[in-house]
């Protein structure tokens, strides 16, 4: 994936200069990816409660810096990407794909499209949860990824 | 890649063959299409030409006629090809969200198909609600898509974004690959070229 411009992005996922990333490069203890795309209404719906996710994760002290997300926008150019982060002011980094690479690497799903990893450092991530579809409670997904991360 | 191959091999053995980015608003009701032609018609207009005139009815109940724009809006036409199509519903909907771009360039948005207006209210309800109108070019069938020269031979419009300035004039056409969605940043720096 192409590291974010954006420095707040990159200091978020403890990344630093231009390039690519992966996934084991992140910072974390868990990893939830979301799978977006401007053009998708459900996404755009569904975007305030996601706000409303890395709000609590962020003003939770047990859980800051231990769980990240990312927005991979399939089918996304930068613009494009950029354009929803402006409209619905969303805090954290939202990747670009803009030729579908990643989209196809992940089996074409709908959107949105949550997946959750438990990160293990430089060892492949293990992967604890996927859905499709907006979460009924931001809460209990939250809870969900907790227990499924061991995050203390 | 072969970071994410155990993410991969997860997702392919739950999700295999879910073309495109579709949204989940759509569920299953989304009709799925081979890869076509890419461009399947001749132009009858080209940059520089006043833009054929028209009237067609909206979804919205009103009739919306090209002239009435002439000196007050750049007006940008979006013709997609057909409803309940994969490119398609994932087009329109990334539109309804930068109203705002438009408005700094002096623009309106006027999305075509040649489907009837019953077809274009149940599938663009799903969409949201559209700040801009949606045009049936249903009966005499896809006769505006003819007249501009993107009347494919299937009966199903091309993929197309053309933009008239104030004055009537077509300052830019783009007949797409119409199983590709046009990146949204160019339609926008050619808005701004006429702003």
């Amino acid at each position: 994936m192409v590291k974010p411009a954006d420095s707040d992005d990159l200091k978020y996922l403890g990344l630093s200069g231009s390039g690519t990333f992966s996934v084991e490069d992140i910072k974390a203890q868990a990893l939830i990816i979301q799978i977006f795309s401007m053009y998708c209404p459900y996404c755009q719906k569904d975007a305030p409660n996601v706000n409303r996710l890395f709000d609590l994760i962020e003003k939770t002290s047990h859980l800051k810096g231990k769980i990240k997300m990312i927005g991979i926008g399939a089918g996304n150019s930068s613009f494009e990407v950029k354009t929803f982060k402006r409209k619905y002011q969303v805090e954290f980094p939202l990747i670009p794909d803009g030729d579908f690479k990643i989209h196809r690497l992940i089996g074409e799903v709908r959107t949105p499209y949550f997946i959750v990893l438990k990160m293990r450092g430089q060892k492949k991530p293990e992967i604890v949860f996927s859905k499709l579809g907006a979460h009924e409670s931001i809460d209990a997904f939250l809870g969900e990824v907790i227990r499924l991360t061991d995050i203390r | 890649m072969k970071r994410w191959m155990p993410l991969v091999f997860f997702v392919l053995m739950t999700h295999l063959g879910q073309a495109w980015a579709l949204s989940d608003a759509y569920k299953h009701n989304i009709y799925p299409v081979e890869r076509q032609k890419p461009v399947d018609s001749v132009l009858k207009v080209k940059v520089g030409d006043q833009a054929p005139d028209f009237t067609l009815r909206a979804v919205s109940g009103k009739t919306v006629s090209l002239r009435h724009f002439i000196g007050k809006k750049n007006v940008v036409l979006s013709f997609v090809p057909a409803a309940w199509t994969p490119v398609c519903s994932d087009q329109w909907p990334g539109y309804n969200i930068v109203k705002d771009l438009f408005d700094e360039n002096q623009a309106i948005l006027i999305g075509i198909t040649v489907d009837n207006i019953p077809t274009l209210y149940s599938w663009t309800r799903q969409m949201g609600d559209l700040w801009f109108e949606v045009l049936s070019d249903f009966w005499p069938h896809g006769a505006v898509a003819s007249q501009y020269g993107i009347l494919r031979s299937d009966g199903t419009a091309e993929r197309a974004i053309i933009i008239i300035d104030r004055k009537g004039v077509i300052r830019y056409i783009d007949v797409h690959d119409i199983n590709e969605r046009p990146p949204l940043e160019i339609m926008i720096q050619q808005l701004e070229k006429i702003r």
